[in-house]
């Protein structure tokens, strides 16, 4: 086992041991920060596939972590008000059922994804991040002026949502649901990393020319990476807002697309952990010197800067050494 | 099937291409046959790469067209080409410098299998892809250096790789952009002699500078000058030329 594989595996059993120590200690705050580690990482596991793998620096993904919050919040919204969602031509109602509210923000979010990447997959560079951020941007302005869900000052759920067999309120279940979720997550983003998908899109971010002449479509690769990105996002999104039992247009903002970004960065860029790595560095340090300081991001910028001047593989690389090639 | 020219399996017809009012490619028509290697030779500037990439696809030509096995590919991108059957390599090498050798040429293995929308398969040890890999590292004689990172490679040794990765492709005929520049004496006689046995497997357009490669291998030389193909001929008829030797080889050997 590698030492990476060894420290993956060791931040995984501790991202589990102190939700348990926590829950035995009754100390529900740590396990709500626990969860936020797990779900934040969620999210940025997803963009790790389109910047990690495929190198697209999508400055806009926010838009699906909001697309996702937004699925949870409409959906929930209409439950519990026994409002349908739509009567004509056919009904819909809300629902307040995880696991559908799930399947609806994973696919939203996997749509706008491939309508946002057909469009902006068509360029690279600094085009592409820039046209990210107008595309999520955009969605951002717009919900704030949908106040048919409440606009500006966004939704709130009064109680959780459920999940069959489990009692989401108790702060330990909801935490191991947002957990194994990621773990399968990784295990699915470990298993596309090594997959010919993977070998393919990790050749078109270092060599576009040499895919073309071996008859392979960077742009299809890149699209299809775009919307699994995109998905897990959305999903690491419905999950959030079920967290704080809230969703408002913060969540679509370019700022939660940069914090996304800086969780990669911070943990290492193309690592299958570097997410968890960094949410958890992110989350510690919001916990640790927000208390002290109201400007704790400035000791956050210094880590980014620090990470990215002499660690090009984030926190991981830093610990761990260089990426072994696998075989 | 008498006239050599109805299957020869790369028919460029006429084609030019300006860039404002430099013509890179003027009324060019070049053709590749069956088992022969033809060399495309010129001075620095001639148009060579130009007329390269528009064979390859990922230039258009202004007007002409390309004939490729017979089928008309002036409208289709590098993808579908290489589809075809084109197989490249680089003047300057686009490896993949991450990878290690051997994923380079997997890569080339998955390109001519197509299955790459598969998300679960460990592509390292699929053996329909490692097989055809493996074969094409032996050919070049890159065996030993499967494991190594790309960028680790030696120049005259990613070299090899890039043909390595196009053998991987099987292709129909070979495009060739200076697969010698910068090797060592006995590099350029290794490659020598394992182009001369390729062109039995597939036929090779062969942009080349170094003259004692092009002489010894070439079935047939084309001499390019600002755009222009001057003159083509056997090795012989080129170097007896009087315009060849006044454009082109007159200047090398002033040199």
């Amino acid at each position: 086992m590698t030492r990476e594989n060894l420290f993956n595996w060791a931040l995984a059993l501790a991202l589990l041991a102190v939700p348990l120590w926590a829950n035995a200690m009754d100390e529900p705050f740590i396990i709500t920060l626990a969860t936020k580690v797990a779900i934040l990482a969620l999210a940025g596991v997803g963009l790790n596939i389109a910047l990690g793998i495929g190198g697209l620096v999508s400055l806009g993904h926010a838009a699906f972590f909001g697309i996702g919050g937004y699925a949870m919040g409409i959906l929930a919204a209409h439950a519990q008000n026994y409002e349908p969602l739509m009567e004509v031509p056919f009904l819909i109602e809300g629902t307040n059922q995880m696991p559908v509210i799930w399947l609806v923000a994973t696919v939203a979010s996997a749509l706008v994804a491939l309508v946002i990447g057909a469009l902006s997959l068509r360029t690279s560079g600094v085009y592409f991040i820039m046209i990210t951020l107008a595309f999520g941007q955009m969605l951002y302005y717009f919900a704030i002026s949908w106040s048919a869900y409440g606009g500006e000052d966004g939704l709130s759920i009064w109680v959780r949502n459920e999940f069959p067999g489990l009692n989401t309120l108790d702060p330990i279940q909801f935490f191991m649901i947002a957990y194994v979720i990621l773990c399968l997550v990784l295990v699915f983003s470990a298993r596309l990393g090594r997959s010919p998908f993977g070998l393919a899109l990790a050749a078109a971010r270092q060599t576009e020319e040499r895919v073309m002449t071996v008859g392979l479509t960077p742009f299809h690769l890149r699209l299809v990476a775009f919307v699994i990105s995109g998905a897990i996002t959305g999903l690491a999104g419905a999950l959030y807002a079920d967290l704080n039992r809230f969703v408002s247009p913060t969540m679509l903002s370019w700022h939660t697309s940069g914090e996304i970004m800086v969780f990669v960065i911070i943990g290492g860029v193309g690592r299958l952990f570097g997410p968890v790595v960094g949410a958890a560095v992110y989350i510690l340090l919001e916990h640790l010197l927000g208390g002290i300081s109201e400007y704790w991001q400035i000791f956050l910028g210094l880590l980014l800067l620090l990470m990215v001047l002499f660690a090009r593989g984030g926190l991981i690389g830093a610990l761990t050494g260089r990426e072994v090639a696998h075989d | 099937m008498t006239d050599p020219r109805t299957n020869a399996v790369l028919q460029v017809e006429g084609i030019s291409k300006s860039f404002g009012a430099l013509k890179a490619s003027d009324n060019v028509s070049i053709d590749l046959r069956p088992g022969e290697i033809h060399a495309l030779i010129g001075p620095n500037g001639a148009g060579k790469s130009t007329l390269i990439k528009q064979i390859s696809g990922s230039l258009r030509p202004d007007t002409g067209r390309i004939e490729v096995l017979g089928r008309d590919v002036t409208e289709l991108d590098t993808v579908a080409r290489a589809r075809l059957g084109l197989g490249r390599t680089f003047q300057i090498s686009s490896l993949a410098m991450e990878f290690t050798v051997l994923q380079n040429v997997v890569l080339g293995a998955l390109g001519a299998q197509g299955r790459v929308f598969s998300f679960f398969r460990n592509v390292m040890k699929d053996k329909t892809l490692l097989e055809p890999a493996r074969r094409a590292l032996e050919r070049v004689g890159l065996q030993d250096e499967a494991q190594r990172r790309t960028a680790d490679l030696s120049h005259g040794q990613r070299r090899q790789l890039e043909v390595a990765v196009a053998l991987t492709l099987n292709p129909k005929l070979f495009l060739m952009d200076e697969p010698m520049a910068g090797l060592g004496a006995s590099g350029s006689k290794t490659l020598t002699g394992f182009l001369d046995e390729l062109r039995h497997e597939a036929p090779i357009l062969l942009v080349e500078h170094d003259m004692d490669a092009v002489f010894a291998l070439a079935d047939r030389i084309s001499v390019l000058v600002y755009g222009a193909v001057i003159a083509t001929g056997t090795a012989d008829e080129i170097r007896a030329n009087p315009e060849v030797r006044r454009a082109y080889l007159g200047e090398e050997d002033a040199a």
